[in-house]
Order: structure tokens, then sequence, then C-alpha cells
């Protein structure tokens, strides 16, 4: 194992009937990150994310979490895991409090369950029953048992699905509060947004198949290198002194709209650059850089959306 | 071993209670019906040695049966709309395990088996003739032990079941059966020896020879057969409800 790993898989497989659900998975998951597993619905995500948790048990290939073997020692490691779920209910007339009490006493050290939902946003909640809850509420409620054990790693399963962006942005918060905690964190999302702001590391996968692991940033330059930067001007020796910066592979023009697109983490430099040396009258200027959302598309060949 | 079994127990309780149509069938409905009863039958005048065996003894047998079984059919129901929610499935990422969920449930089900119990009989204390002194106690106990075995046989349909809509109809259909075979309605004698063969493998049999013979007080020991068998129906369909346990 490598030192700092502390979900190690190396070759899982896993098949529902005749159906190949996941394929040759293998991953590591670093002390301290948030580790993004991303991907389509039914690309394989829960399928992988249940093995690891121990819900399910591959066919072949190793897991180990924290030293434990998740199918061995589930029981071991159900004390040192804070799970999240899809699609996750809890009985309709359950009280927050309640269910927080419940799963507080399932284990040797819990955390205040009290100020634990004070943390969350659900200080005014405590009497509330599961059923009256927002959707977002229920999230926040259901990482508040994730969290009651103080885990050392967390694992959330599509925690944003169904919310709003505001309610989602939140949650984020909350995430990143974890990870600042000294947790690590293993989470799955078909939001390429989400992924690209809260992940440090990402894997890919797409048809049960890993396709590439990195952070955000590394996949997009590794994938999609190709820079654009559009400039508003009047000028129109402009599209000619464009074309020769370093890197740039086409430049053209539309109603004063001068489009570049060319290579390389120096391109935008060089354009600001040139537009100052030849003080150019610029009226706009903006980038689109590529995101993982292309990233998925190019290696995939179709959008994750599909 | 049974960790947050007492904190599960005593949160399923609360929640039951919460949920109006299950308080009303399982507590109110009951009383009702034996107060309506009381009302009509104020005319009629019970005749201590007139009453015969089928109204001092089958009855109440009869009476704890049904309740026995629909507490059972109840619990199906719940655990099978657990496990469709997804609740079971949020339970299992826990260190909570499958016989303390269960367990959980067979007790909550059992106070409120008691309860109505209770509650009939000071709701129709008036028919108790003057000079009936039943072993109530000893009923009582007879009357657990073989709730927890029937309960079991609910456990087994329970683990495996497939969803809500189907728990209920299913668990009809294999228990109410048993009560035509169990020698309550019709003795065992007089079954064609077929019938008598079936009866054998039904629990309710040994559930109905225990509850009349310590009604009778017969002595436990003379139905140690009984008590016997009742005990092994409890270990095999736990033990067997614990291996196909299903989740989600």
């Amino acid at each position: 194992m490598t030192t700092g790993a502390v979900i190690n898989v190396s070759a899982i497989r896993k098949t529902y009937g005749r159906t190949l659900a996941i394929d040759d998975i293998s991953f590591e998951v670093k002390q301290g990150e948030i580790f993004g597993l991303i991907g389509p619905n039914g690309a394989g995500k829960t399928t992988t994310m249940e093995c690891v948790e121990g819900l399910r048990v591959p066919e072949s290939g190793t897991i180990s979490v924290l030293g434990l073997d998740p199918v061995r020692q589930v029981y071991a490691l159900q004390h040192r895991i804070g799970v999240q779920l899809q699609q996750a209910q809890l009985q309709k007339r359950i009280k927050v409090r309640e269910a927080v009490n419940l799963w507080a006493s399932l284990y040797d050290h819990p955390l205040d369950g009290h100020r634990l939902l004070d943390q969350l946003g659900l200080g005014d909640k405590h009497n509330a029953w599961f059923m009256t809850l927002s959707g977002g509420q229920k999230q926040r409620l259901f990482i508040a048992l994730a969290l009651i054990n103080d885990p050392e790693v967390v694992f959330l399963d599509e925690l944003t699905t169904g919310l709003d962006p505001q309610a989602r942005r939140a949650i984020w918060e909350l995430v990143r509060g974890i990870r600042a905690r000294g947790k690590t964190v293993f989470l799955t999302t078909h939001l390429m947004e989400e992924a690209e702001r809260l992940c440090d590391r990402v894997a890919i996968i797409d048809r049960g198949r890993i396709i590439d692991i990195g952070t955000p940033a590394e996949l997009v330059r590794r994938h999609c290198p190709e820079q654009t930067v559009v400039v508003t001007i009047d000028d129109e020796s402009a599209e000619e002194r464009f074309r020769l910066i370093p890197g740039v592979e086409s430049v053209a023009t539309r109603d004063g709209c001068v489009t570049i697109r060319g290579r390389g983490d120096e391109l935008v430099a060089h354009v600001i650059r040139c537009v100052a040396e030849h003080r150019m009258n610029v009226t706009d200027f903006r980038t689109d850089r590529p995101t993982l959302e292309d990233v998925f598309l190019k290696l995939t060949g179709h959008s994750i959306r599909d | 071993m049974l960790r947050g079994l007492w904190t599960l127990t005593w949160l399923e309780i609360k929640i039951f209670v919460r949920e109006p149509l299950g308080l009303i069938g399982t507590l109110i409905i009951p009383v009702v019906f034996v107060a309506l009863g009381r009302l009509y039958g104020r005319s009629a005048r019970l005749e201590p040695r007139g009453v015969s065996d089928l109204v001092t003894i089958d009855l109440p047998i009869l009476a704890s049966i049904f309740i026995a079984l629909s507490a059972v059919l109840s619990l199906v129901t719940i655990v099978s709309i657990y496990r469709e929610s997804g609740i079971l499935k949020r339970l299992r990422a826990t260190p909570l395990r499958p016989y303390t969920i269960l367990t959980a449930h067979v007790l909550a089900k059992l106070v409120f088996t008691l309860l109505t119990l209770i509650a009939m009989a000071a709701a129709g204390r008036r028919f108790i003739p003057d000079g009936m002194h039943g072993p109530f106690v000893a009923f009582g106990l007879a009357l657990i032990f073989s709730t927890v075995s029937i309960v079991s046989m609910g456990f087994l349909i329970a683990s495996v079941v497939p969803t809500a809509r189907f728990a209920q109809p299913i668990g009809s259909l294999l228990l109410y059966p048993m009560v035509g075979l169990a020698g309550l309605f019709v003795p065992i004698a007089a079954l064609p020896p077929a019938l008598q063969a079936v009866s054998r493998f039904v629990p309710l049999r040994y559930v109905v020879s225990l509850l009349r013979g310590v009604w009778r007080e017969e002595g436990w020991m003379s139905h140690s057969g009984d008590v016997a068998a009742l005990l092994l129906v409890f270990l095999i369909c736990t033990a067997a409800s614990a291996k196909v346990f299903r989740w989600e």
C-alpha cells in the first residue's frame, strides 16, 4: 500500500446476473483528501462505493479500507467509517433528535449529537419528524448520521442530487468542513461542476470502467489542452498579430470579436502581453477554459447527461 | 451484541403510536368491539356452569391467536416497508445487526399485543363469570412464549418477502390456514388422515394445545412436547431468517 492511502481498490469486478456492473476498477484514496468518483447514472459509481463500504461483495479483486478487509472485517470497519447512501430513507415519523440518538447509541465514542445538528444548520429541527424535512434538510441529517461516530473516512453517494443550487452550495461548504477536520471524503457525483469545485482528485468512470484519474486541473490539461480567448477589439491588424503568438492554432474574426484558439498554459498570458504591447483598444476580454465536462465528452464520446 | 436494542425498541413503540391508523387498528378497535358486544349483550345472562368449553377456553385462545397473528402480519408489513423504502439499507451501514432490528420489532409488537389483551379483558370483565378464576399469569406466559414462536415465522416471511404490497397477502396466505389445522375448530382427531399428518407441521397446533392445557391448569410438564416443538420452530425460523435476511 502506498503511504497515505486510506482506501486501496485493486481490480474489482461485479456482475448482476448477466450484466457487468463494474470491471477492473482500481484506485486509491489518500488520507485527508476529497476524492470523487464521477460518471453518468448507471456507470457503476454506487456499486463501486458499496463494495468499498462492505455492503456488496465483489467477485474478484481486493479492497482495503484503513487496512481492513470490508468483507471479512465489516463490523470493525463500520465503527471507523461514516456512510451516506443514495436514496436512503428513515422512518417517516422518527424525530431528527431520535435518529441522531439512535445512531449515537450504536457507537463507542459518539460525538455530541446536539452540537452536530446545530453545526449542520438543523438546530431548530430537533423535534421535527423526518417526513416533514425538505430535501436539503434530509441530506444534512444524513450527513449528521454519517459523522456521529467521528469517522476517519466519510462516504457520500450522490449527496446533492435533487437539491436546488443554493442548498447544493451549502452542502459543499459542509463537505469542505469535513475535510478541514482531517477526515478523508470519498464521494460520487454525476455533476461535473460539483466534482470540479469540491474534489481534490477524481476518477472518471463510464460503463463500469475507470477511464482516468487525477486532479480536475490535471485531467483538463491532459485531455483538453486547447484554450480559447475571445477579445472584442477595434483593430484591424489584431488578427495578424495574434497569429504570431506561439501556440496559437487558429484565429477568427467575426463582428469585431476575435476568437483565438491554441494550446499551452502561457496562451492567455501571451495574448494579454500582445494586447498591451500594441496598445490595442480592447472593450471585452474573456477566456473559455475547458471543464471536466469537456474531458468526459472527449474520453467517452458521449455527454454525461446522455 | 444487541447494541442499540432498547433505543430502537422504544423508538419503534413511539413511532407506532404516532401512526394514527396503526394504533386504532391494534388497540382501539378490539376494545370497541368488546364494548359494543357488552352493550348488546347486556340482556343476556351468563350462567357460570352453563358456559361451554368453547366460550371459556377456546374463545380466549382464538382471540389471543388472532391478535398474535395480526401482530405478526403487521411486523411483516412494517419490515417490508422499511426494506422497500431504503430504511433497512440505511440501518445496514451501521453496527445494527438484523436480529437486533427484528428483536426490537418483536418486542414492540409484544408490548402492543399484551396491551390489547389487557384492554380487551378490562372492557369485557363483566362477561367473565364470577366463579371463574383462570390461571391468568400462566396463560399470559404461555401466550408470550407462543407469540414469540409465531413471530419467528413472521421473521422468516419478513426476511424474504419482496415488496410491501405482497407482504400482507403472503403473510395472510401462509398464516391463517394454519388456524384451520390447529385443532381449534375441528379436533385434530376428526381431520382426514392426510390433514392430520400436515397438522403435525403446523406450529399453531402446538400453540393451541399448550394454551388449552395451561388454561385447564394441566401443568407445563404435561405439555413439554408442545413447548419443545415451539422452541424448535423458534430456533429454526430465527436461524433461517438470519441466513436469508434481505436488506434491500
